[in-house]
């Protein structure tokens, strides 16, 4: 089947990838520096563009990298996932211009491929009646600790679904695809992202498997605290489009939410109207993009937490005025950083463009690696990949002419 | 893969199809045997030895996906119910979609 075996100018296994994994290292989160003088693990980026994916490996330095790739050349690839739990399974979510959307699985770091046998589908619907397809699966998760095999996918027109074997089969969740409630929420086909509406920012509680939060846009933010056999809004706090009312879960539109790992009654939310921080069990979100300056704004879609400090995030703000530019804002690319928890907020661009540059960053391409300093990355949507080692102080190019790109991940091997 | 003989049942003789360039990463040829009374039947003979072959063409509510095509003897249908002879010739090829 498709991608099984490697093609030609597909990669070889990258320099640094694949290797055993280091000891010492717990939950992908334990600080370099704490591990004394064990060796700082390699890093791995996932970069998926909207025609294949690559992948980047470097030492713990971050100082070289070396690319592998394309794989799936010319296949939309909306996400690239490393499983955390194995550190060697990687799921891709891949679809072409003509045929219909698939995932599929490497345990080899892109080596070989294997195609899901039953990929994220809806329902079929009773004879008569007109049932959802799946354009392409936009977002995967892995999910709890304690439940290796499970994956979680979040699709276009919105869907939830759940695989139990590593991403091989996957099964919808009646509870959202098919409830009416959730359906009119999720507005038409038509409604929503230009390219479709996501189900987005499948978010599992590091404490408990049942309980997590999905992103819908639009739709909005919801929670299930019985592994997704029910959701309910968590809405209180914040805004809409002017006009419209917020109460009806039908005008939210929620970019990205992120889990804050060393505190995970902490979330953070990039929105359609502006920047928000939860504390649970507060359901009430707090705009504190009020804060950015004011030139700026709080529109964007990327939001990265710290994987150790929960008072720590970065966002990519971008012109979200009159029609929606969707570049930075005059031409001048910046990321914006809150050490204080959105209290204050500082903007770090030295190295980036200092003007005339017109990208900006979906909501998957921005995140951080687990090493001390943290490492940022993120990918543009004129196809070009940013770090920085120094948690945003310094960027600096790593890749230019990719295809757009739609999502980086990081690992620590 | 291992080689999957076309026909299941030796009564019904293989039909020939032409398989679209996005679609021989499966079959890995341009044309390729398959058995079936419908089209339906031919198709889940295809995925049988070639597997995911039908769901990258055929959505999960059995419609043919928007940017495939699908011509009996040259005339298009979109109806995987469509009944077929065993003298059929069957294109499947992939919609001109611009851009």
């Amino acid at each position: 089947m498709a991608e099984k075996s490697r093609k030609p100018g597909a990669s070889r296994k990258a320099p640094g990838v694949g290797k055993k994994p280091n000891t010492g290292r717990a939950g992908g989160r334990a600080s370099a520096r704490s591990r004394g003088n064990a060796k700082t693990p390699d890093t791995l980026l996932l970069v998926a563009t909207r025609k294949g994916a690559w992948l980047y490996s470097s030492d713990g330095s971050r100082r070289q990298w070396k690319a592998a790739g394309p794989h799936f050349l010319g296949q939309i690839v909306n996400h690239l996932v490393l499983d955390p739990r194995d550190r060697r399974t990687i799921l891709a979510a891949t679809s072409t211009g003509h045929l219909g959307p698939t995932l599929h699985r490497s345990t080899n770091f892109g080596r070989s491929w294997q195609e899901a046998a039953r990929p994220p589908g809806f329902a079929k619907a009773p004879d008569g009646q007109t049932g959802r397809t799946v354009k392409h699966t936009f977002w995967l998760t892995p999910g709890h600790a304690s439940e290796p095999n499970v994956w979680y996918a979040g699709t276009s027109p919105q869907g939830l679904f759940r695989s139990e074997d590593g991403g091989n089969h996957w099964e919808p969740f009646g509870a959202i695809n098919d409830d009416q409630q959730y359906r009119s929420w999720m507005g038409r086909e038509q409604d929503g992202t230009p390219d479709g509406p996501k189900l987005h920012s499948i978010t599992i509680d590091p404490r408990d498997p049942k309980h997590m939060y999905i992103g819908m846009s639009g739709g909005g933010v919801h929670e299930s605290h019985d592994a997704g056999r029910s959701f309910a809004p968590l809405a209180k706090g914040l805004e809409v489009v002017e006009g419209f009312n917020p109460a009806d879960m039908t005008f939210h539109d929620p970019h990205c939410i992120r889990l804050c790992p060393g505190n995970p009654d902490r979330l953070y939310q990039q929105n359609h109207c502006g920047i928000y921080r939860i504390d649970r069990p507060s359901d009430e979100w707090v705009r504190i993009g009020r804060n950015m300056p004011g030139r700026i704004g709080d529109i964007g879609f990327p939001m990265v937490v710290h994987p150790r400090n929960d008072q720590v995030v970065w966002v990519f703000p971008m012109d979200g005025q009159s029609v929606w530019p969707r570049t930075s804002p005059d031409g001048k690319p910046a990321v914006y950083q809150t050490r204080n928890a959105g209290k204050t907020w500082q903007r770090k661009n030295t190295g980036l463009p200092d003007n005339q540059a017109w990208w900006t960053v979906k909501r998957q391409a921005m995140t951080a690696d687990a090493h001390d300093p943290v490492g940022l990355y993120f990918g543009t949507t004129s196809g070009d990949l940013w770090m920085s080692r120094d948690e945003g102080q310094n960027w600096r190019n790593i890749a230019r002419h990719l295809p757009e790109i739609y999502a980086v991940e990081t690992a620590l091997l | 893969m291992p080689w999957r003989r076309p026909c299941y049942n030796p009564r019904v003789l293989p039909m020939r199809i032409l398989i679209p360039t996005p679609l021989r990463s499966y079959t890995g040829a341009r044309e390729v045997e398959a058995c079936g009374q419908s089209l339906a039947e031919v198709l889940l003979d295809l995925d049988r030895r070639y597997p995911g072959f039908r769901f990258r063409m055929i959505d999960e509510q059995d419609k043919v996906r928007p940017h495939i095509r699908v011509f009996i003897n040259g005339e298009q249908t979109f109806d995987v119910q469509h009944v077929l002879q065993p003298s059929d010739a069957i294109h499947i090829v992939q919609a001109l979609s611009g851009g």
